[in-house]
């Protein structure tokens, strides 16, 4: 870890590396993941889905089902409450298809059954007519004017007349003349390229199990991103109050954005309302991809001009991304973030949603950015090799900085690019030697970081100990963060704290853990809750003392008197103010509810080395060094596995993950076999060089770290392989059948 | 008075300018003068923004104070992974 000798705080426990908190529930197989949730009388659930890519549901016969011994309940999409909103009623007919199926593996029908084998029998028996509707699955495909159209009238009144109904809605972003811009530049480069979707790939498939009694209270075990989240649309789609419907996070194998979303708790729902029994769904891998939401697919067109020193005078960007079936936003994500790492005096991003017949696009890790910033790095390399200029210098001379107008508008405040990208060009690695078919590739990274709606509740026990209730699943480590927060703000040891998810039922809102918030807006979440106890702590000394409160202050985990004058008293510990609080006031507690905002922004820049196979087309990661600044890493093993796992995820979109889709509209490869994720033997060790420029919105300095790291691979092992094989691809993935068609000139 | 610099897309509710002046104090004063001064942004306010003031980003915090010497960057409503 590089220290930058910005932070002034000296810390005990924040940075400090504590055993995880979870570890040995998981390695010893006690966690509780969503399908290891069990109830008595418990029914399986099973869901129909569409063979079609796009299809009219003509009529559903489910009679025959419903009578095979065993099965207590089917639902289909008339179970649900029909919803006005128009988000809500995308989340309803992407749960259970009413008119219309959209996409291969949409969700039509489902069972509750004593066992597998009869719900999956009772599937085969529910006979559901369709008639099939032309469809169209590419992003370009889909812009065209006589393009079949997935839904009609969703265009936003942003979107322009005369341009196909599947383009739902536009964005542009910048400043500056780009005219002026280019003509400044001795060169411009102009290039197109493509990025397919790619699955999260979290490892533990989509699970839950439902309890709703004919009373309407209702209670789901799940695995998510957030708990709160499946509530507020659980209970309009089952017609229930919120406060009769309350939701438990499980342990959750991954999640990366994709359990941001709600797809199976409803059903299971519906499933137990109708049978009167409890109700499990646990996805299989084949439902997860077809069913749960990739990324984006996009084709994205990136002009930049520059100058023979390696000034970028002008960029300009057209970005068209297809999240599936349904409006999304994400191409805002992406046009916003193309060009936030340089400080530019002319630059213009444009983004277009199209609908196509896949499935519903959920976020994955900085959602948009890695597409708009691997085409963007693309063309900046490119120009940098044919300029004959450094790439790093070259990103140093235009990198943003404090003061620098960004490019989607605000100006930055206290950034950390320009520290990465000088601790890259320092690091050994990037003047390392490099031999024959390989190449070194590297691209800056930009994400912006959220806070959002947060409630903490931390109890002092009598033994001197701390309980930590938030409402945000551990995805990353969380835990032990807070548990490290908690314990520096109080002035006790990290082992006498533990910090648990509490439900829906327990805490006032929070936000999804998404959007590289939990540390951030947690962590200042618990350090709000522990003054709040200390203030109280401080007035039961204060009452045992007999001095006024105000002359009592906190310091080291005890209470002191603030000065000479509030009298001679020894430190009054936390441990000692919890033994007698049942006698001096009663229980002592803390809490925290807010809306966080002024989370910093994050910037990385990653190295990469590769050697391509020039009789295979394979490309092996040769060594991978990733820096990024995190404003103050609380738990640095954490923040490590979040700078690697990102890293290990981008280097898989690069080089192998893809949907692949049929003429026929149906996903080729919905599985592990044929949609290959990088796994530990494909990979070198992943470096880190952390640095720590502090947000100036948090006390700690914290920034958040889960969502930046994906950000540069993409580009980054592109650059490498340009140089390795002398070639640019343009679209990504760029796996062997890909390259050994480039290396023979196809 | 604040500045308020409009991204591009909503722009053209604005007569194609890219900075427009309101009288607000905070977020949801900001939100409430343009909409009653630029009715045509009415729908995308209505699907969410966020607003960045000095640099910070704001996604729902409607007592967010704005000074008039803020800086004040109307964006599109913000989500992340």
């Amino acid at each position: 870890m590089m220290d930058t000798g910005v932070s002034k705080r000296k810390f005990k426990q924040v940075g400090t590396r504590p055993a995880r908190p979870d570890g040995v529930d998981k390695v010893k197989g006690r966690a509780m993941y969503g399908a290891d949730m069990t109830a008595p009388g418990m029914l399986t659930g099973r869901i129909l889905r569409s063979p079609h890519a796009h299809a009219e549901i003509v009529s559903i016969d489910v009679s025959e089902a419903v009578a095979l011994t065993g099965v207590k309940a089917v639902v289909t999409g008339a179970d649900l409450v029909a919803q006005d909103d128009i988000a809500m009623r995308d989340i309803q007919i992407n749960v259970l298809a009413t008119d219309k199926v959209l996409y291969d593996g949409h969700a039509v029908a489902a069972v509750a059954a004593v066992n597998a084998d009869v719900a999956r029998a009772a599937l085969k028996l529910i006979k559901v007519t369709y008639r099939a509707l032309p469809h169209v699955t590419d992003v370009d495909a889909a812009m065209a004017p006589d393009a079949p159209v997935v839904q009609a009238g969703r265009s936003l009144e942003t979107v322009p007349a005369g341009m196909s109904a599947n383009v739902t809605n536009q964005c542009e972003f910048g400043h500056g003349n780009l005219d002026a811009g280019f003509a400044r530049a001795d060169l411009v480069i102009e290039r197109s390229f493509t990025t397919a979707a790619t699955h999260q790939g979290y490892i533990e498939p989509h699970a839950c199990l439902a309890s709703m009694t004919s009373d309407g209270k209702a209670e789901v075990w799940c695995c998510t991103q957030g708990h709160f989240n499946v509530r507020s649309i659980c209970a309009p789609l089952l017609g229930i109050e919120a406060s009769q419907l309350r939701v438990t996070a499980s342990e959750i194998g991954g999640g990366f954005g994709g359990k941001t979303a709600v797809f199976i708790e409803p059903v299971a729902l519906a499933l137990s309302r109708k049978s009167g029994r409890p109700v499990k769904i646990v996805m299989t891998r084949d439902e997860v991809f077809k069913a749960t939401g990739p990324t984006v697919a996009t084709s994205m067109d990136v002009k930049i001009g520059m100058t023979k020193d390696g000034r970028i005078t002008a960029g300009d960007a057209t970005l068209r991304y297809s999240g599936g079936a349904f409006p999304c936003g994400t191409v805002e994500m992406g046009a916003q973030s193309a060009f936030a790492a340089y400080d530019l005096e002319a630059v213009r991003t444009l983004g277009w949603n199209v609908l196509t017949n896949r499935p519903k696009e959920a976020a994955y890790r900085a959602p948009g950015a890695p597409q708009a910033i691997y085409a963007v790095e693309s063309v900046i390399d490119e120009l940098c090799q044919k300029l004959n200029l450094d790439p790093l210098d070259v990103r140093i001379k235009n990198a943003a900085t404090k003061g620098t107008l960004s490019s989607y508008g605000p100006t930055f405040d206290d950034i950390g690019l320009m520290a990465t990208l000088e601790a890259a060009k320092n690091h050994p690695h990037y003047s390392a030697p490099l031999g024959k078919n390989q190449g070194r590739g590297l691209s800056a990274g930009f994400w912006f970081n959220f806070g959002g709606n947060t409630s903490v509740s931390l109890t002092v026990n009598t033994d001197g100990t701390v309980s930590v209730s938030e409402g945000n699943p551990d995805i990353g480590g969380s835990r032990a963060s807070i548990s490290l927060m908690a314990a520096e703000e109080l002035g006790i040891g990290y082992d006498k704290v533990r910090t648990i998810i509490a439900d829906t039922a327990s805490l006032g809102h929070n936000d999804n853990t998404d959007g590289s918030r939990v540390t951030f807006a947690v962590g200042l979440a618990t350090i709000h809750a522990a003054r709040d106890v200390i203030k109280k702590m401080c007035g039961r000394a204060a009452r045992m003392w007999d001095i006024d409160e105000d002359a009592v202050t906190w310091v080291d985990g005890a209470a002191v008197p603030a000065g000479d004058n509030a009298g001679k008293f020894p430190p009054m510990t936390l441990a000692e103010i919890a033994a007698t609080s049942l006698q001096t006031g009663g229980p002592l507690a803390g809490h925290h509810e807010f809306t966080a905002d002024g989370a910093g922004v994050s910037f990385g820049v990653h190295l990469c080395d590769i050697e391509v196979d020039p009789e295979t087309g394979h490309t092996s990661v040769l060594r991978y060094t990733v820096f990024q600044d995190a404003g103050k890493a609380v738990h640095p093993d954490y923040v490590e596995g979040q700078m690697q796992g990102g890293a290990v995820q981008g280097i898989g979109w690069a080089l192998n993950e893809e949907y692949i889709y049929g003429r026929d509209g149906r996903l080729q490869n919905a599985g592990f076999l044929d949609y290959r994720i990088p796994v530990a033997s494909d990979l070198p060790k992943i470096d880190t060089v952390i640095l720590e420029i502090p947000n100036p919105g948090h006390p700690y300095g914290v920034r958040g770290v889960g969502e930046t790291p994906i950000v540069p691979p993409l580009a980054a092992v592109s650059n490498a392989v340009a140089r390795a094989i002398g070639m640019r691809m343009t679209s990504l993935p760029m796996s062997p059948p890909r390259i050994l068609k480039a290396l023979s000139g196809g | 008075m604040v500045q308020v610099t409009l991204f591009g897309s909503i722009r053209a509710h604005a007569d194609g300018r890219a900075k427009v002046e309101v009288e607000a104090r905070n977020f949801k004063e900001l939100l409430d003068r343009l909409v009653e001064q630029y009715p045509g942004m009415k729908p995308q306010i209505d699907r969410g923004v966020s607003v960045a003031i000095d640099g910070l980003v704001y996604k729902e915090a409607w007592f967010a104070p704005i000074k008039p010497d803020s800086e004040v960057v109307l964006l599109p409503y913000m989500q992340g992974g």
